[in-house]
């Protein structure tokens, strides 16, 4: 039924898809410029929700368009942070593109390394393999303190002006602007990729890998191209946190970050960009607003809000707004 | 030697404790398909129990257990009406999401309650001390923990495979609409075997509050230990869980023991490897 529907809306729709991608741009950039107007004082947390967003974004890509459960996808984030943290402070390679570059790099090849262990499994050993990843690179980091810092943080990182001419200001406005860039330019390329025919292979991989294999492609090639893509974004996504604050902890490679990377996304909706978006934005306000109104209760409300989401919107958030709208426009046709 | 022995005592006891914990998210995740990431806040509701009848209200110790399982178990009920229900048969993300926001829920209430501190349950005398074997001598409570595990291990094979219960279970773990057409009432049979889950996670939580402390963050601490031993084991199989946690809580005592400044590095890794060996866990069923 969904995908007949599908295919017919197909022909139709591309317009239309290419209109929610402008929609979508000017959503984000519309967002960032109130967030500027309306918190000038607190652009520190709105450039870490979008390093955040970055990390959700990527994990949408393995588990809402592959399938592919991880409590662990921090570890992307993190090796991303620390690589770009590494090469500026033993490496002096402080160019905050560079830095992004070092990131992305590191990310990826974090990807690669995470993809080739947890696509061993399914279901839940692939949950656990995931858990399991996170806490060996989070005592990996530990360990390696000369080149980490340890548990003391990696401290000392001082990026040089964005493009020679734009610094790293005390109040973050630089941060803020180059974080808010790269999400959008993330987020276009990303429309792409999970649009392309690549794109619709992993969907097709979360479907039913065995016909995808019966129709001659490898589902397993598929899911660690995607995984490297991801490690990718979170990898920008960490070398964003590490030039916006300019220090890199351990808990950018703790499991803690993984499971609210997770929270957020479902919370959100998986399987679309907006929905990765949407989870983090409402999430990381809530905790926000939540914590700083009763730290004692925070928790309680946190989990109220999850445990409403799963019973009023199974969907996620974005999800089931999507699905109320598309129900909208199907009946008034 | 002398080394030897106290890893192997310290393990057997560790696992043990791991065992009696994890078996129930074993049946509630082999069985009835839940992946319950909540299972370690029932642990630690009895825990909580538990401390408050023995400390507070000055109660023998095997009156403080029977409390901490059977309140546990009126506290979980309700939750499983009215929210687990709604759950069975979702997606994976779904239950992750649902029980995640459980667990949240209890660690904030649990923190209001009892606030922050670390809870103690006072052994009786009983307990303390240890046993003279002539050429070692073990504390009580170690062989105390390690009965438990033995005696849940066999009480629930009992159960599973031999009554009644066991069988309206199994049928309608395996096909639901089937069991229900023969007559099975399998909202019934979920409920009493969460509810044994449950009251299993609660003595867990009491027996080895020695082992793993009784604090508010004891939910999120061990969530991942126990999901770990259930994967391993392989999810529903009572043996597969007693072998997992003997193997793991072994791994895990003689790493801390041995080279205690790589923390649980090892721990992990011996995971790794066991999951690439044995995908579906030790004592995996295909075709799961």
């Amino acid at each position: 039924m969904a995908t007949m529907s599908d295919a017919l809306a197909g022909a139709q729709g591309k317009g239309r898809r290419r209109g929610r991608d402008l929609a979508g741009l000017a959503v984000i950039l519309g967002l960032a410029v109130v967030g500027y107007l309306l918190f000038p004082n607190n652009l520190a947390l709105l450039t870490r929700m979008t390093a955040i967003a970055l990390l959700v974004l990527s994990l949408d890509l393995v588990t809402g368009y592959c399938g592919v459960a991880t409590l662990g996808h921090a570890a992307l984030f993190g090796t991303g942070a620390y690589a770009s943290g590494i090469a500026a402070v033993h490496f002096g390679i402080t160019d905050p593109l560079l830095m992004l570059a070092c990131g992305i790099l590191g990310g990826a090849v974090a990807g690669l390394v995470c993809g080739v262990v947890i696509l061993r499994a399914h279901g839940l050993p692939q949950l656990v393999l995931s858990i399991a990843l996170i806490h060996l690179f989070h005592e990996f980091a530990n360990k390696a303190s000369s080149w980490t810092g340890g548990s003391d943080g990696l401290a000392g990182i001082a990026p040089d002006p964005l493009l020679g001419y734009f610094e790293f200001d005390l109040w973050g406005r630089t941060a803020y602007v180059l974080g808010i860039i790269l999400l959008a330019l993330v987020f276009a390329l990303l429309r792409l990729v999970v649009r392309s025919p690549f794109g619709m292979l992993c969907r097709g991989v979360k479907e039913d890998p065995i016909r995808i294999r019966a129709m001659g492609a490898s589902p397993k090639l598929a899911l660690m191209k995607m995984y490297v893509i991801s490690g990718a974004v979170a990898g920008a996504g960490g070398a964003l946190n590490a030039i916006s604050t300019q220090v890199v902890g351990l808990d950018s490679l703790s499991f803690t970050l993984s499971a609210e990377s997770l929270v957020m996304l479902v919370l959100g909706g998986t399987g679309s960009l907006f929905g990765a978006l949407t989870g983090t934005i409402v999430f990381m306000f809530f905790e926000d607003v939540v914590s700083a109104a009763n730290p004692f209760h925070w928790l309680t409300m946190v989990g109220a809000l999850l445990i409403a989401v799963v019973l009023f919107a199974p969907k996620g958030l974005y999800g089931t707004v999507a699905d109320l709208a598309a129900g909208r426009r199907r009946a008034g046709r | 030697m002398q080394t030897v022995f106290s890893i192997a005592v310290d393990a057997l006891a560790y696992g043990m404790v791991l065992f009696v914990i994890s078996i129930g998210l074993s049946v509630t995740m082999g069985l009835m398909r839940v992946v319950n990431l909540a299972h370690g806040a029932f642990a630690m509701i009895g825990g909580y129990i538990a401390s408050y009848a023995a400390r507070d209200l000055g109660l023998g110790y095997g009156f403080a257990v029977l409390l901490a399982v059977f309140g546990t178990i009126v506290i979980a009920v309700p939750i499983e009406r009215l929210l687990y229900r709604r759950i069975y048969g979702a997606p994976e993300l779904t239950q992750v999401l649902m029980t995640i926001g459980i667990t949240f829920c209890i660690i904030g209430i649990a923190n209001y309650v009892f606030g922050p501190t670390l809870k103690t349950v006072p052994l009786p005398p009983a307990l303390q001390g240890s046993v003279d074997l002539g050429f070692r001598s073990i504390a009580t409570h170690r062989i105390f923990a390690i009965g438990c595990g033995l005696g849940v291990a066999v009480a629930l094979w009992y159960l599973i495979e031999k009554t009644a219960f066991g069988v309206k279970l199994r049928a309608a773990v395996d096909n639901a609409a089937m069991a229900a057409a023969l007559g099975v009432r399998t909202e019934i049979v979920y409920a009493v075997s969460f509810a044994v889950a449950v009251g299993l996670a609660a003595l867990g939580g009491v027996v080895g509050a020695e082992l793993l402390p009784v604090e508010p963050y004891y939910a999120l601490r061990y969530m991942v230990t126990f999901l770990v031993v259930v994967s391993v084991g392989g999810a529903g199989s009572i043996p597969g869980a007693l072998v997992a946690c003997l193997l793991l809580g072994g791994i895990d005592t003689a790493g801390r023991y041995l080279v205690p400044e790589f923390g649980e590095f090892f721990f992990y890794l011996a995971v790794i490897a066991i999951v690439c060996v044995f995908p579906r866990g030790l004592a995996g069923r295909a075709g799961q």
